[in-house]
């Protein structure tokens, strides 16, 4: 498994122990959160457009990881999704999506 | 003609910090000519996240990372003009630019910093034989279609090329609803870094062919598919192994080239291997006063590099404004020798203080020594599990070393201990 959480990209190994994960080949503590996620919950920051009417498409981040598998969802939700100008950085262009507890946030100004 | 204390050409982050770090230096007539009509470059097309770890701390999207310099330059009121499109600039420093508003304008600058970036190799570069149908992109032309006209190329996708653009744009184009085929990369290895192999490839079962290249384009009006084939080790394709595989669209991540006409109309020396300016240990060109950063001069994986390089770059230029930059002491070469292509700077003085070299290697290499030496002694040593060709490398020399350099031209190799990947 390769870590990515940063560009050193670290190949980890992980073995199931008796009380959990024993993860090796990790540089840093990130390593070791993101290998035991990856064999339990694996997920994913989502990165997306949306239209906005008469202007550039206004680019999307998920605030924070969500479940791998949901990410198509979410995907067909946003393209659901036309917006008015202006956006700004930071604003919410859908909360807690399909119940995930994660927002959709804008990441570039469309004035 | 008006004279600007420093000119900066480019908007981009290069240009951006290189602005905020002069300011910050104390230069207050500072003017920023960008082409575009806004600021932040091509990060404004490069919505995914993974940019500013090392400079914010945080894992930024292209476009916030943009954001981040923008709000600075806004805040100190940092002069620039958009739409300005820079047409010559001379080696005493006049520079051209034309805009709508202005017309044509030669303005006097103290000092100019170069922050043009990069362009991509297109597909002129490439010798692939057949026709040349519609539906061939490159993958940073793809990315400003899909990422900021909402218009997407194809359905039907092969990819040739595994930079981190062509991997970044598999997934883009995978979650647009689009179907990627393959990857094909010409080398035993990727270019791309192995995060992107895994979230932007494996993530969505995309085929990475390694040692692979499209030898022909299929169609008249329209791409209706590619034939690919294995390459032997002299990269050429071996006929038993072709194979067609059907697209609508074929995308090409093979490499970013520095945009230096200016560079060159200016008869700055230009580095052959990294295709931008010769510079020493301040990013200065071997045009006094017109100084380099970003893309433009060498090209950088990470963002991050750009504004660490181009906040060096901005300092100087003020320094050099005020009659404040040292370029005391002897004027030392660096060579690349033995499995390392360039390094920036390519020149450094015995008096100038602390240097960080850069460099980058021509192949995969596993525990290597970083050496350099003068001629007589090894001036420097350091150790490395792994280095490969998409990823840059740096050093950091010490004031006390470079004093004590003996003659005038350092070399950096790679001594390698084990096998070649
Ligand atoms: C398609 C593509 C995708 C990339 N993806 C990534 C990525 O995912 N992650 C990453 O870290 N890096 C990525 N990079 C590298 C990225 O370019 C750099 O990290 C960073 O943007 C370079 O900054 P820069 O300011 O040097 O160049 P740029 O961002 O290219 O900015 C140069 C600016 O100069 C302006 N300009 C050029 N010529 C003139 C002129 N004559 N007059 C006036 N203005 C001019 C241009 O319009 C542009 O705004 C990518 C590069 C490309 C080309
Ligand atoms: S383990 Fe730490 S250093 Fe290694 S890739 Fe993961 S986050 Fe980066």
């Amino acid at each position: 498994m390769i870590c990515i959480v940063c560009p050193m990209g670290c190949p980890l190994s992980v073995e199931k122990t008796a009380d959990g994960f024993k993860v090796s080949g990790n540089t840093c503590p990130r390593g070791e959160k993101y290998a035991i996620a990856e064999c339990t919950a694996p997920t994913r920051t989502l990165t997306s457009i949306v239209p906005v009417k008469g202007k550039d498409m206004v680019s999307v981040k998920s605030s924070a990881p969500l479940p791998k598998e949901k990410i198509f969802d979410c995907v067909n939700v946003l393209a659901t999704i036309t917006l008015d100008a202006p956006v700004k950085v930071g604003d919410i262009i859908v909360k807690d999506i399909l119940g995930t507890g994660v927002d959709i946030v804008a990441t570039k100004n469309i004035p | 003609m008006k004279h600007v204390d420093i000119v900066i050409i480019g908007g981009g982050p290069a240009g951006m910090a290189a602005a905020v770090s002069a300011y910050k230096a104390g230069i207050r007539d500072i003017l920023i000519l960008e082409r575009d009509q806004h600021l932040g470059g091509i990060l404004q097309q490069c919505i995914h996240n993974g940019f500013g770890l090392h400079h914010f701390g945080e894992e930024l999207t292209g476009p916030e990372y943009a954001w981040r310099y923008e709000e600075e330059v806004q805040k100190l009121n940092i002069p620039y003009k958009l739409g300005a499109m820079v047409t010559d600039l001379t080696a005493d420093r006049k520079v051209t630019y034309i805009s709508e508003e202005d017309g044509e304008v030669t303005l006097d600058a103290g000092a100019v910093i170069l922050a043009m970036g990069c362009r991509e190799r297109s597909r002129g570069a490439l010798n692939i034989p057949g026709v040349r149908p519609a539906g061939i992109y490159t993958a940073g032309t793809a990315q400003r279609f899909v990422n900021i006209k909402g218009y997407m190329p194809g359905k039907n996708i092969v990819i040739l090329g595994s930079g981190d653009i062509g991997l970044i744009m598999a997934r883009r184009m995978t979650l647009e609803g689009a179907k990627v085929q393959a990857v094909c990369e010409l080398m035993p290895y990727s270019g791309g870094l192995n995060r992107n192999i895994v979230q932007c490839l494996n993530d969505f079962n995309i085929p990475l062919r390694l040692s692979h290249t499209v030898v022909q384009i299929h169609g008249k009006d329209r791409v209706t598919g590619v034939t690919i084939a294995k390459v032997d080790e002299n990269r050429q394709p071996i006929e038993s192994t072709r194979e067609f595989i059907e697209c609508d669209t074929l995308l090409l991540s093979c490499g970013l080239l520095p945009e230096n006409e200016l560079t060159k109309c200016a008869g700055i020396t230009l580095d052959r291997v990294t295709g931008g300016a010769v510079c020493d240990s301040y990013r200065q060109t071997s045009a006094k006063g017109i100084f380099s950063c970003g893309n433009v001069l060498h090209v950088h994986d990470l963002v991050d590099f750009v504004s660490e390089e181009a906040e060096l770059a901005g300092a100087s230029a003020a320094a050099y404004v005020r009659g404040e930059l040292s370029t005391n002491g002897r004027v030392i070469a660096v060579n690349p020798t033995g499995g390392v292509r360039y390094t920036v700077p390519q020149m450094l003085y015995t008096e100038g203080g602390d240097v960080k070299l850069f460099f980058r290697v021509a192949d995969i290499y596993n525990n290597v020594t970083v050496r350099v030496s003068d001629g007589n002694n090894i001036i420097f040593e350091k150790k490395r599990k792994k280095v490969a060709p998409g990823e840059m490398e740096s050093i950091a020399l010490k004031a006390d070393i470079l004093k004590n350099i003996n003659g005038d031209n350092i070399t950096v190799t790679l001594i390698k201990e084990g096998e070649k990947a």
